[in-house]
C-alpha cells in the first residue's frame, strides 16, 4: 500500500480556502456591477451534489462571517430535509448562528421560493440555480447565447411566448418565468413559482444567484428594475387560489397543496413555513 | 397532516446512520481493508483515481469503501476531497517513453522496437465464471521476466512522425506558459485542447465509450488505429521555486493510447496520419481508447472536416462528459419540487376549464341550431 494521506483534515471557515473565497467574492462584486449578467467563475465541487445548491452554498459560504445569521429554505420550508441539511453544513464549518425567522436572518439562501415577509436593506438572499442561462431550452448552445446576450437579441424569447399564447390562450409559463433586469439583460429568477416574481423588483435586498454545476454567478442590486416579460394586451399575472391556508388563513400566500386521503382528498397551506407560523 | 414535511432533522439523522449500517453489511461477514481493495480490487481504484483527478490509491480505495463499490459516487467524494488540497504548482510533464512498461501492445505493426509486451490483460481469458475462485486459498504467483528500467521504449507515433507519416503531436501549452486548470477555472468554449483532454480525462468512462463507439459505427468515423497503448509506470517530477531544478516526486501508473487516424492531405500537402490522444491512471485501457477516439473525433473542424456527429460537438461533449455533475443534476429531481408542480397544477388546471368551457359552448350551440 502505497503511502497514506489519511487523516482527519481540517477544513477552512466556511469549508473553502479564501483563495476560493476571494474568487467568488470578484465574481460576486462583477455581478453586482453588471445586474442579470453570468460571471463565469471557478466553481469547486462541494461535499454536496450538484442539483443540490452547490451554487448557492459557495456563495454562502463566500459572503458568511461568525456575525451573520443564517436562514436556509427548500419549497419555502425551514424543515425540508435539503434546507435542513444545508443549515447543518454552515452550522458546522462557517459556527455560524442559524434562525427561520426571515426577520431575524442576515443571509437567506434559498431554493424555488422568495420569503412571503418583505426583505429589508442589509439582507441578502442567496438563490441556488440549476440552469442560469434563461435562453437554454431555446438555444442549447452556450456559445451561441452568450452572443444571443451580448447583442441583446431576445427576440427568441419573446417568439416563444408568443407561441405559448398562440397555442394556450395565454402565456403557460408557471416558474422560472423569465425577467428583464435593469433593462438590459434577460435573466433566469432561477426556478421560483412566477408567484415570488413581483418580490425581485426594486427589492431592499441584495439578490445573489449561484449555479454551481454551471459555474455562474450573478446578481441584482437593492432596488434594480426587475420586470417580468410580457405583452401589452397580455400582461404578466400570478397564480392565484380559491382557497386560503388550512393553518392560518393566509389568502395572500403562495400555497402548497397536498393530497390527505385515498379519495384524494385536497388539504392547502402556505409554503413559507415561516410566514405561516407567525400568522397562527 | 403536516408532519409530513417536518421532522427532516431527525429523519436525515437516522437515513445517515443507516447507511453506515448497511455499509458494514452481515457483521458476521469480515470488514474490508482498504489493503484488500486496493490489491484485490485496484482496477475500480484505477478509475476512481482517473475520473477523481488524484492519484493516491489509499484515498480513492477509501472512497469505493466508503461509497459501497458505486464509483460514480466514489468518484465524487475524491474530488470532494481534492478541490480542498493546496495547490503547489505543475509537475514537469511525464515521459512516457521513460515508462516501464507492463504492457504494450501496437495494433499497426507486427512487432515493435522494445517488441510487443502483453502483460496482465483480460484479452484472452475465455470468459467463464472461475468457480476456483469462489473459495479462498493460495494462488500461485506468475512467472516474471526481468525487467531493464533503464531502456527508453521509443513510442510508435514517434517512429512514424520521424517519416513524416503521421502528424506531430497537436501543439499544446508553450514553454514558461501555466497550464490551464479545469478545475480552477471555467470551461469556456471552444476549449484549448489541453482544456478538452483534461475533460476527457476525468470524463465519465461510460460516456466515452459510448461516444467513441458511436464514431466506429459511421457517426464521425476517424478509420482510427491503435498506433500504441503501453501501461506501467513512470515518474513525476516536480521543480521546485527553491531549487530551480527538477527532483522526482513520485512514481504513477498509467495507460497511454496513441491513436493513428484517417490520413490529412491535398494536391498539394503531402497526406499525413493524424493522431487522438488518451491517458488515464492506473491500467484503464478501455478508457485510454475511448478517449482517444473522442479526442480525435474533437479535431474535426481543426482538420477541416464535417462535424455533424455528436462525438465531433465540442459543447456537446465537455458539457455532458462529467459524471459528478451529471449524476448530480439527474439525481436532483428526487428533492422536493412541489412549489413549481402547484405553479404548473393553477395553470394546467386554469387551461383545462377553459378548453371544457369552450367544448361546452360548442356542443350548446350546435344542439341550438
Amino acid at each position: 500500500m502505497p503511502d497514506s494521506n489519511i487523516q482527519e483534515g481540517a477544513y477552512n471557515y466556511a469549508y473553502l480556502d479564501e483563495q476560493t473565497k476571494r474568487m467568488i467574492r470578484r465574481a460576486i462584486l462583477k455581478a453586482v456591477a453588471v445586474p442579470g449578467y453570468q460571471v463565469p467563475f471557478g466553481g469547486r465541487e462541494m461535499p454536496l451534489p450538484y442539483g443540490w445548491g452547490t451554487g448557492g452554498i459557495q456563495v454562502t459560504a463566500a459572503i458568511i462571517g461568525q456575525d451573520d445569521t443564517l436562514k436556509v429554505i427548500d419549497q419555502g420550508a425551514d424543515d425540508t430535509t435539503n434546507a435542513v441539511s444545508i443549515r447543518r453544513f454552515f452550522a458546522k464549518v462557517a459556527d455560524v448562528a442559524t434562525t427561520t425567522s426571515t426577520e431575524e436572518a442576515t443571509i437567506i439562501q434559498t431554493r424555488h421560493r422568495v420569503p412571503e415577509t418583505p426583505l429589508r436593506e442589509g439582507q441578502i438572499l442567496v438563490f441556488q440555480v440549476p440552469i442560469p442561462e434563461p435562453l437554454r431550452m431555446l438555444e442549447p448552445r452556450e456559445t451561441e447565447t452568450r452572443t444571443l446576450h451580448a447583442l441583446s437579441e431576445y427576440g427568441v424569447m419573446q417568439v416563444s411566448l408568443y407561441e405559448s399564447i398562440a397555442r394556450h390562450g395565454r402565456i403557460a409559463k408557471t416558474y422560472n418565468y423569465p425577467v428583464m433586469v435593469n433593462g438590459r439583460y434577460i435573466m433566469s429568477p432561477s426556478p421560483i413559482p412566477k408567484f415570488d416574481n413581483p418580490k425581485l423588483d426594486r427589492s431592499p435586498a441584495l439578490q445573489l444567484y449561484g449555479a454551481g454545476r454551471e459555474k455562474r454567478i450573478y446578481a441584482v442590486p437593492p432596488y434594480t428594475p426587475v420586470k417580468s416579460l410580457d405583452f401589452d394586451d397580455h400582461p404578466f399575472e400570478v397564480e392565484s387560489w380559491t382557497e386560503c391556508c388550512a393553518l392560518c388563513g393566509s389568502r395572500e400566500s403562495f400555497l402548497d397543496e397536498m393530497i390527505v386521503d385515498d379519495a384524494g382528498k385536497r388539504m392547502f397551506i402556505c409554503s413559507d413555513t415561516d410566514w405561516c407560523e407567525r400568522r397562527r | 397532516m403536516y408532519v409530513a414535511v417536518k421532522g427532516g432533522e431527525t429523519a436525515i439523522a437516522h437515513s445517515l446512520d443507516l447507511i453506515a449500517d448497511k455499509r458494514r453489511g452481515d457483521r458476521d461477514v469480515a470488514e474490508l481493508s482498504l489493503e484488500q481493495i486496493d490489491q484485490q480490487l485496484g482496477l475500480a481504484v484505477d478509475r476512481v483515481m482517473t475520473e477523481g483527478s488524484c492519484y493516491d490509491r489509499a484515498l480513492a480505495a477509501l472512497a469505493v469503501k466508503q461509497a459501497r463499490g458505486d464509483l460514480v459516487e466514489a468518484i465524487f467524494l475524491l474530488r470532494a476531497y481534492r478541490t480542498t488540497l493546496p495547490r503547489f504548482g505543475d509537475s514537469v510533464p511525464i515521459d512516457t517513453t521513460s515508462m516501464v512498461v507492463e504492457r504494450r501492445i501496437s495494433g499497426t505493426f507486427k512487432d515493435v522496437p522494445g517488441g510487443q509486451v502483453l502483460g496482465p490483460t483480460y484479452d484472452y481469458t475465455h470468459r467463464l465464471l472461475d468457480f476456483s475462485l469462489a473459495a479462498s486459498g493460495a494462488r500461485p504467483h506468475a512467472p516474471t521476466a526481468p525487467v531493464d528500467s533503464a531502456q527508453a521504449l521509443p513510442r510508435v507515433g514517434d517512429i512514424l512522425e520521424r517519416d513524416g507519416l503521421l502528424e506531430p503531436p497537436p501543439p499544446g501549452k508553450s514553454e514558461g506558459e501555466t497550464a490551464e486548470d479545469l478545475t480552477r477555472q471555467p470551461l469556456a468554449l471552444p476549449a484549448s485542447r489541453p482544456l478538452r483532454l483534461q475533460n476527457l480525462a476525468r470524463g465519465d468512462e461510460g460516456f466515452l465509450l459510448a461516444l467513441g463507439y458511436s464514431t466506429q459505427r459511421g457517426y464521425g468515423n476517424n478509420h482510427p488505429f491503435v498506433g500504441e497503448i503501453r501501461f506501467g509506470s513512470v515518474p513525476v517530477s516536480f521543480v521546485p521555486e527553491e531549487l530551480g531544478f527538477a527532483i522526482e516526486i513520485a512514481d504513477i501508473d498509467v495507460t497511454e493510447c496513441d491513436m493513428v487516424n484517417q490520413f490529412a492531405g491535398s494536391h498539394d500537402v503531402p497526406p499525413q496520419f493524424t493522431r487522438g490522444y488518451g491517458l488515464a491512471f492506473g491500467h484503464a485501457e478501455r478508457k485510454a481508447i475511448a478517449m482517444a477516439l473522442v479526442d480525435r473525433a474533437l479535431r474535426a473542424q481543426e482538420l477541416s472536416e464535417s462535424a455533424d456527429s455528436p462525438a465531433q460537438d465540442e459543447e456537446f461533449v465537455l458539457a455532458h462528459s462529467d459524471n459528478v455533475e451529471a449524476s448530480g443534476f439527474v439525481q436532483h429531481l428526487k428533492l422536493p419540487h412541489y412549489v413549481d408542480f402547484q405553479s404548473e397544477l393553477v395553470t394546467v388546471r386554469a387551461l383545462r376549464e377553459e378548453v371544457e368551457k369552450r367544448n361546452r359552448r360548442a356542443a350548446l350551440d350546435q344542439a341550438a341550431e
